[in-house]
């Protein structure tokens, strides 16, 4: 070790010159910092976010879910539920009684969506915010899955 | 009885200088942190929704989460101690401030009131024996705790604290042969001269080697980082203050920065000076009260005028961006400034500083005074902080082989050189 470097106080003058440039500037500029005030500003993410699931409609407003059980299936976290029933119009053989989706058991992973023969599952609302204080509101209904839109509000 | 209660509003003037700089100086280290790092730090806590005072509002937030907490007495552990040491990290550490002098004497009548709580004639000694002391709550409460991280802390500290307490003992010692004295007012009286004319006569142009071995032996005896060793998160958790909690853990806390900031005003007093202004002694500062008041009056309304100016600017470029009442706090901010500058300026035109009147001349002299020693207090707790977030910390060896190879031969030799040139000087 030379006899400078062991006493470092030059080294410490250095280090300290440094650590006052990045105060300074980040103190008159606070744009400067990459830190994204979460709550008041949102992270934006592109269209291939998996966010929260939805279920599409027919134009006539039903489901076009036919109840095939394709997504249940291939589910890995075993989070989709789905009991099928007979309808009564001409073009449709099966339509979903119910369709419930536990959202703490799913893992977002989409494969429900790469399997669906019909296009009747999306994931493309752009929720990424899945957060409540019960169990209760995260196992979703068909109903709620109609209903969630890619504009990221419930309607 | 008058006297008993001037030491009394002395004793109440430094807790409340010490416990008002407290929430400040840990508001200063986690923004300044953050800064530092290129982050945000703390500014979610609010007044009312409103008022956020970057950050300035957590530790208050912090210490009220800590005082209502459960506090939690872990088995195995001696009670007494366990329950004293806190305590003893916090009064050794408010009870060190009673021999620092924070202003010329001051006059009122035919009463000499001395701005300091106990001109003790051993000053600097008393203040090295408290200072030791402070070490005597670390490893009472690792000890105490009955746990091995805290007890291996505790260790380090005892340690830590042989090894510097030395070479800060031999460097505040060369400052001593060098001013004469170990009374602290002497010891500031003297730093008010000048040297060849024009050089305050501090005690780091006097000793400027002992003034570097002195702050680096005081960063060890804080427990600062690069020295932090007995608070060594990555290997002992977090040190002797492990197992308390509660109000017991928000004193250990506070004492650190209550200790930082004597630390401080040791060094202030000690190597800059004290309450001197530099160039500016008490008689010239009485004399020239007048035009000294009405420029710096005019400074405040100027520095006034400005915040509002950069408080307003901040309200107008980022309206709209939280959609709260929090956006209202920079233009609250801006009319309480602009009205502080309002109330200078009509000070300055009405009140008529420049005709000040004798009396009024020495409290000023004496505000002044007090404010210039706060002000050396707080760069030097600032200086705690920025060496903090700027170094990382000493390995064990490191810190035995810096304190004992490095510091105290050139502690030694800065001691015998200064005896040397007094002998000179004096003979």
């Amino acid at each position: 070790m030379r006899g400078g470097e062991a006493f470092y106080l030059v080294e410490i003058l250095k280090g300290m010159a440094i650590t006052m440039r990045h105060l300074l500037s980040n103190m008159f500029d606070p744009q400067r910092m990459p830190t994204l005030e979460y709550p008041d500003q949102k992270p934006e993410y592109g269209p291939w976010l998996r966010g929260r699931h939805r279920l599409m409609k027919r134009e006539d407003g039903s489901p076009r879910c036919v109840a095939c059980q394709m997504c249940s299936t291939i589910c890995p976290a075993d989070c989709i539920s789905i009991v099928s029933g007979e309808d009564d119009r001409a073009d449709v053989e099966k339509a979903p009684e119910s369709f419930d989706i536990n959202l703490l058991r799913c893992v977002y992973c989409g494969f429900c969506v790469e399997a669906c023969p019909c296009d009747a599952i999306r994931m493309d609302t752009g929720i990424f915010e899945l957060a409540a204080d019960n169990r209760e509101a995260f196992k979703v209904d068909i109903d709620f899955l109609l209903n969630n839109t890619t504009d990221g509000v419930r309607r | 009885m008058n006297e008993l209660l001037w030491v009394l509003a002395k004793i109440g003037f430094m807790l409340l200088l010490i416990l008002g700089l407290l929430p400040t100086m840990i508001w200063a280290e986690r923004k300044g942190a953050a800064y530092m790092q290129d982050r945000i730090g703390p500014n979610r806590a609010s007044i009312g929704g409103i008022f956020r005072l970057a950050g300035l509002v957590h530790p208050i937030a912090d210490v009220l989460k800590l005082v209502f907490k459960e506090d939690i007495i872990p088995a195995g552990v001696n009670r007494f101690f366990y329950h004293v040491a806190p305590w003893l990290v916090m009064v050794v550490a408010l009870s060190t401030f009673a021999v620092i002098p924070f202003g010329d004497k001051l006059y009122l009548g035919d009463l000499a009131i001395n701005l300091q709580v106990a001109d003790l004639n051993v000053g600097v000694l008393y203040i090295l024996a408290m200072t030791s002391l402070s070490v005597y709550g670390v490893v009472l409460a690792g000890w105490a705790s009955n746990n091995k991280y805290s007890f291996l802390a505790s260790i380090r500290a005892t340690s830590q604290m042989i090894s510097y307490e030395i070479n800060m003992g031999l460097a505040v010692l060369s400052l001593i042969l060098a001013t004469g004295t170990v009374r602290m007012g002497e010891m500031v009286h003297s730093q008010g001269e000048l040297l060849f004319g024009f050089l305050p006569a501090w005690g780091v142009v006097i000793q400027p080697l002992g003034f570097i071995i002195f702050i680096v032996a005081l960063f060890a005896e804080v427990n600062r980082n690069p020295f932090d060793l007995p608070e060594g998160e990555s290997e002992l958790v977090s040190g002797y203050h492990i197992e308390y909690s509660s109000l017991k853990f928000a004193l250990f806390f506070m004492a650190e920065y209550a200790n930082m900031i004597v630390g401080a005003a040791i060094t202030a007093t000690l190597f800059f000076g004290g309450w001197q202004v530099p160039w500016l002694t008490t008689d010239v500062l009485r004399s020239n009260a007048g035009p000294l008041l009405t420029g710096s009056v005019a400074i405040g309304v100027c520095l006034n005028l400005l915040f509002a100016a950069a408080a307003w600017r901040h309200y107008e470029r980022f309206r709209g961006r939280l959609g709260d009442r929090r956006e209202l706090e920079p233009m609250i901010l801006a009319i309480i400034f602009l009205l502080m500058a309002a109330g200078s300026a009509l000070f300055l035109a009405l009140g008529k500083p420049w005709l000040i009147t004798e009396a009024a001349a020495a409290h000023y002299a004496t505000i002044t005074q007090i404010g210039a020693f706060v002000l050396k207090t707080l760069f030097f707790a600032w200086l705690f902080i920025w060496v903090r977030w700027t170094l990382p910390r000493f390995r064990y060896d490191q810190l035995m082989h810096l304190g004992w190879k490095i510091m105290l031969p050139l502690a030694l030799l800065n001691f015998f050189v200064t005896a040397a040139v007094v002998l000179v000087v004096n003979s």
